[in-house]
């Protein structure tokens, strides 16, 4: 993993906040089975998750824009263990997410919290260059107007080329509201501006401008690429049942192992019922699908209706009752359909 | 126009209490109702997990129809008062798939309401009827929706469009940013 490519991309990342981290995550050691937190992955472009057991450990651990993961998503199925975990501010919704239903222990989590920036959409990227031939990578300023540098080979031998970063952000940082982690032990730097554009759902809104034919043709389309792999479930923080998941059961059977149209569909209409007051568009369904299927858009239309039909928006109280746990007796947003026609 | 020739599949969860009983109620005074309803008993429509829809229109029912008590006259208590906050965010949800909102309608109709329940089943069946079938999986994509790049590169299929090695973004052709081009709709045709 220390290849000389990642030690030469990382002079920056050895920024006084990743040291900071060290430092907490040293002092907490003693506490802790181990923590999670982010290392270097197989190129200058990928960071991966690391557990720090030991201070030996501690030199592996990096923050910068190329941390995209959501370290929660580990969390679930390591209970039982005292953890200590990095998150940035929409992983921490995840957190408080697992934390309000009781999947987690609070006393059992050490939490470091990072502020962040923006993270990188390595698609968007991809779309302007071949990712592959990138030799190292270097951040300068706040990703939300810094630059990439980035050393590339190629066929005339190697190049530098520099990239504004705020193109490359991933589409949920544009829209960030809580860039500053909503719960933790220890506040790693220092707090930042939320910067984000009010969610306008935009991308929704071009889905509802086609007719329902052509709706459900798109979708025909998305879903006929699906390959069940099954990595959107397996990336969701939140996705708790996997080994007794409702699409291997058996008894009931809702879903057969037939690779059919059907079957796929109905899958992802099921993730996104059972994340209803549940997902916090955290990304990380979409961003691990190997087929590119824009999922992220069956949750985030849930996610507008529950905003709109009860107020409620997932993961930023500890102690929100979810919506679809209660109800009233007269229901404000939702006429009385028994006399509607 | 409606048509009324055709048989349709219409699915209806009925609450073992009220709308169960209002439908047999229906039966009982002989009023004329359409057939096309296939009625499943719950015992609550508290019981009627928004998967059963989402399953039954997706394996080609043309419509479902959830009937429970009134609010407030729950034989359990509360079981359709949570029902109510999941159908209504179901219904809200559809939509996005490409299932036209009219497919799945949830009403009260309580035991003593035969009347009431006919209506029901009548405006519901009407509604199937205008709506047509539901689009079978099993048929080509028959529209071609151009999206143009509104949904943005990485949300509509961040890996599909790469770079070569020299650095040159993927040559421009027609629709390129259409979320289904021609050479997509003619692939699905073909695969089908």
């Amino acid at each position: 993993m220390a290849n000389e490519s990642s030690a030469s991309q990382s002079s920056p990342s050895e920024s006084p906040r990743v040291e900071a981290l060290r430092a907490k995550i040293a002092l907490e050691l003693p506490n802790v089975d181990f923590v999670l937190g982010y290392g270097r992955g197989f190129d200058p472009l990928h960071a991966t998750p690391v557990t720090v057991r030991t201070e030996k450990d501690l030199s592996r651990l990096i923050f910068d824009p190329t941390c995209v993961q959501n370290l929660a998503t580990s969390l679930y199925g390591l209970r039982g263990k005292r953890l200590g975990v990095v998150v940035k501010g929409c992983d921490s919704r995840s957190v408080i997410q697992l934390l309000q239903e009781r999947l987690w222990e609070r006393e059992n989590l050490v939490i470091f919290g990072l502020p962040c920036e923006g993270v990188l959409d390595l698609a968007k990227l991809r779309a302007t260059l071949d990712i592959a031939s990138v030799r190292s990578a270097s951040f300068t300023g706040s990703p939300r107007d810094g630059l990439l540098r980035l050393n590339l080979s190629g066929e005339g031998g190697e190049r530098v080329r520099d990239i504004e970063t705020k193109g490359l952000l991933a589409d949920k940082c544009l829209r960030c509201q809580h860039p500053n982690p909503l719960v933790y032990d220890h506040m790693i730097g220092p707090e930042v501006e939320p910067q984000g554009r009010e969610d306008e759902y935009a991308d929704l809104h071009a889905l509802e401008k086609l007719s329902t034919q052509e709706r459900f043709d798109f979708w025909k389309r998305q879903m006929s690429r699906c390959i069940r792999c099954y990595a959107c479930r397996n990336a969701c923080p939140l996705c708790v049942c996997k080994h007794v998941c409702l699409a291997d059961s058996r008894e009931p059977h809702w879903l057969s192992a037939e690779a059919t149209l059907q079957e796929k569909w109905l899958f992802q209409v099921m993730h996104a019922l059972h994340l209803a007051g549940r997902c916090t568009e955290c990304g990380e369904c979409q961003r691990s699908c190997p087929m590119g299927i824009p999922i992220l858009l069956l949750k985030r239309m849930m996610n507008r209706e529950l905003k709109e039909l009860f107020n409620y928006q997932a993961g930023v109280s500890l102690d929100a009752v979810p919506p679809l746990h209660t109800f009233l007796m007269e229901e404000d947003r939702i006429k009385d359909r028994g006399l509607l026609w | 126009m409606p048509d009324m020739d055709r048989d349709y599949r219409i699915i209806g969860f009925l609450c073992n209490w009220c709308s169960y009983g209002g439908a047999d109620a229906a039966g009982v005074a002989r009023f004329s109702q359409p057939t096309e309803l296939r009625i499943i008993r719950v015992p609550c429509s508290g019981r009627v997990d928004p998967m059963f829809v989402a399953k039954a229109l997706l394996s080609g029912a043309d419509g479902v129809l959830v009937s429970g008590c009134h609010p407030r006259d729950c034989h359990y208590t509360e079981g359709n008062l949570y029902a109510r906050r999941r159908l209504e965010l179901l219904r809200r949800f559809l939509p996005i798939i490409g299932v036209d909102e009219g497919r799945f309608e949830y009403v009260w109709v309580s035991a003593s309401e035969g009347s009431r329940w006919r209506d029901m089943v009548t405006k519901f069946t009407e509604k199937i009827h205008a709506l047509g079938p539901m689009p079978r999986m099993a048929e080509a994509a028959r529209t071609l929706c151009t999206l143009e790049g509104m949904l943005g590169v990485s949300s509509a299929q961040p890996d599909m469009w790469h770079a070569d090695a020299a650095g040159k973004p993927p040559a421009q052709r027609p629709g390129q940013n259409a979320l289904l081009s021609m050479d997509d709709y003619k692939e699905v045709m073909d695969g089908e």
